[in-house]
Protein backbone atom coordinates (compact mmCIF):
# COMPACT_ATOMS: atom_id res chain seq x y z
CA UNK A 1 0.00 0.00 0.00
CA UNK A 2 1.59 3.21 -1.02
CA UNK A 3 1.99 6.05 1.37
CA UNK A 4 -1.21 8.43 2.99
CA UNK A 5 -3.40 5.52 1.25
CA UNK A 6 -6.78 4.38 2.95
CA UNK A 7 -8.16 1.28 2.01
CA UNK A 8 -11.11 0.57 3.62
CA UNK A 9 -12.84 -3.68 2.70
CA UNK A 10 -16.16 -3.94 4.31
CA UNK A 11 -18.40 -6.49 3.79
CA UNK A 12 -22.24 -6.73 4.95
CA UNK A 13 -25.53 -8.48 4.71
CA UNK A 14 -27.57 -7.44 1.60
CA UNK A 15 -29.73 -5.93 4.32
CA UNK A 16 -31.20 -2.32 3.95
CA UNK A 17 -30.92 -2.31 7.88
CA UNK A 18 -27.04 -1.91 7.07
CA UNK A 19 -27.51 0.88 5.06
CA UNK A 20 -26.97 3.60 8.21
CA UNK A 21 -23.64 1.59 9.07
CA UNK A 22 -22.55 1.92 5.82
CA UNK A 23 -23.43 5.20 5.17
CA UNK A 24 -21.56 6.34 8.23
CA UNK A 25 -18.52 4.57 7.92
CA UNK A 26 -18.20 7.09 4.49
CA UNK A 27 -18.95 10.24 6.88
CA UNK A 28 -16.20 8.79 8.85
CA UNK A 29 -13.89 8.61 6.24
CA UNK A 30 -14.66 12.18 4.93
CA UNK A 31 -14.04 13.57 8.30
CA UNK A 32 -10.68 12.29 8.48
CA UNK A 33 -9.16 13.06 5.09
CA UNK A 34 -6.38 14.78 6.37
CA UNK A 35 -5.43 16.89 2.90
CA UNK A 36 -9.43 17.54 2.19
CA UNK A 37 -9.21 21.78 2.14
CA UNK A 38 -13.47 21.57 0.74
CA UNK A 39 -16.40 21.75 2.67
CA UNK A 40 -15.88 18.24 5.01
CA UNK A 41 -19.71 18.24 6.12
CA UNK A 42 -21.22 18.36 2.44
CA UNK A 43 -18.11 15.54 1.35
CA UNK A 44 -19.45 13.70 4.54
CA UNK A 45 -23.22 14.09 3.22
CA UNK A 46 -21.85 13.09 -0.47
CA UNK A 47 -19.92 10.24 0.25
CA UNK A 48 -23.06 8.70 2.68
CA UNK A 49 -25.44 9.37 -0.34
CA UNK A 50 -23.33 7.67 -2.97
CA UNK A 51 -22.32 4.20 -1.02
CA UNK A 52 -26.23 4.22 0.29
CA UNK A 53 -27.31 4.50 -2.97
CA UNK A 54 -24.77 1.89 -4.34
CA UNK A 55 -25.42 -0.28 -1.65
CA UNK A 56 -28.94 -0.16 -1.81
CA UNK A 57 -28.72 -0.83 -5.70
CA UNK A 58 -26.43 -3.68 -4.84
CA UNK A 59 -29.37 -5.13 -2.50
CA UNK A 60 -31.71 -5.02 -5.52
CA UNK A 61 -29.74 -6.55 -8.14
CA UNK A 62 -28.54 -9.74 -5.74
CA UNK A 63 -29.84 -12.77 -7.23
CA UNK A 64 -31.98 -15.50 -4.55
CA UNK A 65 -28.95 -17.86 -5.32
CA UNK A 66 -26.04 -15.06 -4.12
CA UNK A 67 -23.55 -17.31 -2.68
CA UNK A 68 -22.90 -15.92 0.77
CA UNK A 69 -25.84 -12.83 0.94
CA UNK A 70 -22.97 -10.41 1.56
CA UNK A 71 -22.58 -6.78 -0.13
CA UNK A 72 -19.13 -6.28 -0.89
CA UNK A 73 -17.50 -2.77 -0.79
CA UNK A 74 -14.39 -1.50 -0.72
CA UNK A 75 -12.90 2.46 -0.16
CA UNK A 76 -10.12 3.61 -1.34
CA UNK A 77 -8.15 6.86 -0.62
CA UNK A 78 -4.88 7.04 -2.83
CA UNK A 79 -2.93 10.97 -3.22
CA UNK A 80 -6.45 12.50 -3.89
CA UNK A 81 -8.60 10.25 -5.63
CA UNK A 82 -11.26 8.40 -3.89
CA UNK A 83 -12.32 5.70 -5.25
CA UNK A 84 -15.57 3.24 -4.19
CA UNK A 85 -16.24 -0.29 -5.72
CA UNK A 86 -19.00 -1.91 -4.96
CA UNK A 87 -20.21 -6.01 -5.74
CA UNK A 88 -22.87 -7.54 -6.69
CA UNK A 89 -24.03 -11.53 -7.85
CA UNK A 90 -26.90 -10.01 -9.29
CA UNK A 91 -27.60 -9.75 -13.87
CA UNK A 92 -26.81 -6.22 -13.84
CA UNK A 93 -27.81 -3.68 -16.16
CA UNK A 94 -26.00 -0.93 -18.90
CA UNK A 95 -25.28 2.03 -16.71
CA UNK A 96 -25.16 3.79 -20.01
CA UNK A 97 -28.41 3.53 -21.52
CA UNK A 98 -30.38 4.66 -17.85
CA UNK A 99 -31.75 8.05 -18.55
CA UNK A 100 -31.61 10.80 -16.38
CA UNK A 101 -34.62 11.34 -14.74
CA UNK A 102 -37.29 13.18 -16.43
CA UNK A 103 -38.39 16.51 -14.01
CA UNK A 104 -41.09 17.20 -16.01
CA UNK A 105 -42.58 13.79 -14.90
CA UNK A 106 -42.99 12.65 -11.18
CA UNK A 107 -41.92 8.94 -11.00
CA UNK A 108 -41.39 7.68 -7.57
CA UNK A 109 -38.05 5.65 -8.93
CA UNK A 110 -35.07 6.70 -11.16
CA UNK A 111 -33.18 8.93 -9.14
CA UNK A 112 -30.67 7.02 -7.37
CA UNK A 113 -27.83 6.16 -10.35
CA UNK A 114 -28.79 10.20 -11.27
CA UNK A 115 -27.85 11.31 -7.89
CA UNK A 116 -24.44 9.46 -8.12
CA UNK A 117 -23.55 10.36 -11.59
CA UNK A 118 -23.98 14.00 -10.02
CA UNK A 119 -21.67 13.67 -6.74
CA UNK A 120 -18.94 11.90 -8.19
CA UNK A 121 -16.37 12.22 -11.24
CA UNK A 122 -16.45 9.12 -12.83
CA UNK A 123 -19.63 6.20 -12.37
CA UNK A 124 -18.69 2.78 -14.24
CA UNK A 125 -20.63 -0.87 -14.24
CA UNK A 126 -19.54 -3.52 -15.57
CA UNK A 127 -19.22 -7.51 -15.43
CA UNK A 128 -17.15 -9.44 -13.77
CA UNK A 129 -16.70 -12.80 -13.76
CA UNK A 130 -19.10 -14.01 -10.66
CA UNK A 131 -20.84 -10.43 -11.37
CA UNK A 132 -20.85 -6.84 -11.34
CA UNK A 133 -18.79 -3.92 -9.88
CA UNK A 134 -20.16 -0.46 -9.55
CA UNK A 135 -16.90 1.74 -9.75
CA UNK A 136 -17.53 5.72 -8.62
CA UNK A 137 -14.04 7.85 -8.39
CA UNK A 138 -14.24 11.50 -7.07
CA UNK A 139 -11.15 13.66 -7.22
CA UNK A 140 -10.48 15.29 -3.34
CA UNK A 141 -9.21 18.87 -3.85
CA UNK B 1 -40.21 3.70 12.14
CA UNK B 2 -40.99 6.50 14.39
CA UNK B 3 -43.44 8.34 12.96
CA UNK B 4 -45.60 10.86 15.36
CA UNK B 5 -49.21 12.07 13.71
CA UNK B 6 -51.04 15.13 15.06
CA UNK B 7 -54.19 16.48 13.58
CA UNK B 8 -54.64 20.30 13.78
CA UNK B 9 -56.96 22.74 12.00
CA UNK B 10 -58.12 19.88 10.13
CA UNK B 11 -54.22 18.88 8.92
CA UNK B 12 -52.64 15.64 9.49
CA UNK B 13 -49.29 16.42 10.33
CA UNK B 14 -46.82 13.73 10.12
CA UNK B 15 -43.60 14.24 11.74
CA UNK B 16 -40.50 12.26 10.82
CA UNK B 17 -38.58 11.37 14.18
CA UNK B 18 -35.67 9.62 12.43
CA UNK B 19 -32.29 10.74 11.89
CA UNK B 20 -32.24 8.76 8.12
CA UNK B 21 -35.27 8.62 5.04
CA UNK B 22 -33.63 6.34 3.24
CA UNK B 23 -34.70 2.89 1.27
CA UNK B 24 -35.10 0.77 4.52
CA UNK B 25 -37.49 2.68 5.93
CA UNK B 26 -39.29 5.06 3.45
CA UNK B 27 -41.52 2.30 2.48
CA UNK B 28 -43.36 2.68 5.80
CA UNK B 29 -43.90 6.55 5.51
CA UNK B 30 -45.22 6.01 1.82
CA UNK B 31 -47.70 3.27 3.10
CA UNK B 32 -48.31 5.87 6.47
CA UNK B 33 -49.36 8.89 4.10
CA UNK B 34 -51.41 6.63 1.37
CA UNK B 35 -53.31 5.25 3.96
CA UNK B 36 -54.50 8.79 5.59
CA UNK B 37 -55.13 9.94 1.80
CA UNK B 38 -57.40 6.68 1.40
CA UNK B 39 -59.28 7.22 4.79
CA UNK B 40 -60.21 10.69 3.37
CA UNK B 41 -57.73 13.29 4.82
CA UNK B 42 -57.13 16.24 2.33
CA UNK B 43 -54.89 17.98 4.18
CA UNK B 44 -51.18 16.81 4.70
CA UNK B 45 -47.97 18.40 6.64
CA UNK B 46 -44.56 15.76 6.20
CA UNK B 47 -42.29 17.79 8.94
CA UNK B 48 -38.59 16.48 8.56
CA UNK B 49 -37.27 18.61 11.61
CA UNK B 50 -34.95 15.30 12.67
CA UNK B 51 -34.25 14.34 8.47
CA UNK B 52 -30.53 14.77 8.91
CA UNK B 53 -30.38 12.50 5.68
CA UNK B 54 -32.11 11.36 2.89
CA UNK B 55 -31.90 9.58 -0.50
CA UNK B 56 -33.45 8.69 -3.94
CA UNK B 57 -35.73 6.15 -1.45
CA UNK B 58 -37.21 8.78 0.83
CA UNK B 59 -37.64 11.14 -1.87
CA UNK B 60 -39.47 9.19 -4.00
CA UNK B 61 -41.57 8.04 -0.81
CA UNK B 62 -42.41 12.12 -0.77
CA UNK B 63 -43.39 12.19 -4.31
CA UNK B 64 -45.46 9.21 -4.33
CA UNK B 65 -47.27 11.25 -1.95
CA UNK B 66 -47.50 13.99 -3.69
CA UNK B 67 -49.34 11.96 -6.29
CA UNK B 68 -51.58 10.23 -3.75
CA UNK B 69 -52.30 13.82 -2.43
CA UNK B 70 -53.10 15.13 -5.98
CA UNK B 71 -55.30 11.86 -7.05
CA UNK B 72 -57.62 13.05 -3.43
CA UNK B 73 -58.00 16.35 -4.54
CA UNK B 74 -55.64 17.19 -1.47
CA UNK B 75 -52.63 18.53 -0.41
CA UNK B 76 -49.26 17.76 0.21
CA UNK B 77 -46.55 20.00 1.79
CA UNK B 78 -43.28 20.07 3.43
CA UNK B 79 -41.55 22.00 6.20
CA UNK B 80 -38.50 22.26 8.52
CA UNK B 81 -35.88 20.66 5.96
CA UNK B 82 -31.81 20.26 7.00
CA UNK B 83 -29.64 21.87 4.72
CA UNK B 84 -27.99 18.87 3.39
CA UNK B 85 -31.68 17.47 2.66
CA UNK B 86 -32.86 20.72 0.76
CA UNK B 87 -30.05 20.61 -1.20
CA UNK B 88 -30.95 16.65 -1.99
CA UNK B 89 -34.45 18.71 -3.15
CA UNK B 90 -32.09 21.19 -5.46
CA UNK B 91 -29.80 18.59 -7.01
CA UNK B 92 -33.41 16.74 -7.87
CA UNK B 93 -35.30 19.64 -8.76
CA UNK B 94 -37.82 18.05 -6.37
CA UNK B 95 -37.63 21.81 -4.77
CA UNK B 96 -40.05 23.27 -7.96
CA UNK B 97 -42.64 20.41 -7.24
CA UNK B 98 -43.25 20.46 -3.47
CA UNK B 99 -44.41 23.10 -0.91
CA UNK B 100 -41.41 23.71 1.11
CA UNK B 101 -41.83 26.32 4.54
CA UNK B 102 -39.06 27.12 6.93
CA UNK B 103 -41.87 26.02 10.14
CA UNK B 104 -44.42 24.03 10.43
CA UNK B 105 -46.34 27.33 11.90
CA UNK B 106 -45.65 29.10 8.47
CA UNK B 107 -46.81 25.97 6.70
CA UNK B 108 -50.17 25.22 8.73
CA UNK B 109 -51.19 29.38 7.70
CA UNK B 110 -50.96 28.18 3.73
CA UNK B 111 -53.69 25.45 3.69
Amino acid sequence: MEKNEIEVDIKVPNQTRYLSLIGRIGEDIAKELVRFTGDRETLAYHLNLVLTEAMANAIKHATSEDSDNMVHIIINICENELTIKVFDSGQGFDINIIPPPNFEELEDRGRGIFMIKSLMDSVSYRKMCDGNILEMKKKLQ
Amino acid sequence: MNLQTELKNNIVIIYVNEERLDAHNSGELKAEVQKMFEQGQKNMLIDLKDVRFIDSSGLGALVSGFKNAISHQGNLKLSTLQSQVRSMFELTRLHRVFEIFPSTAEAIETF
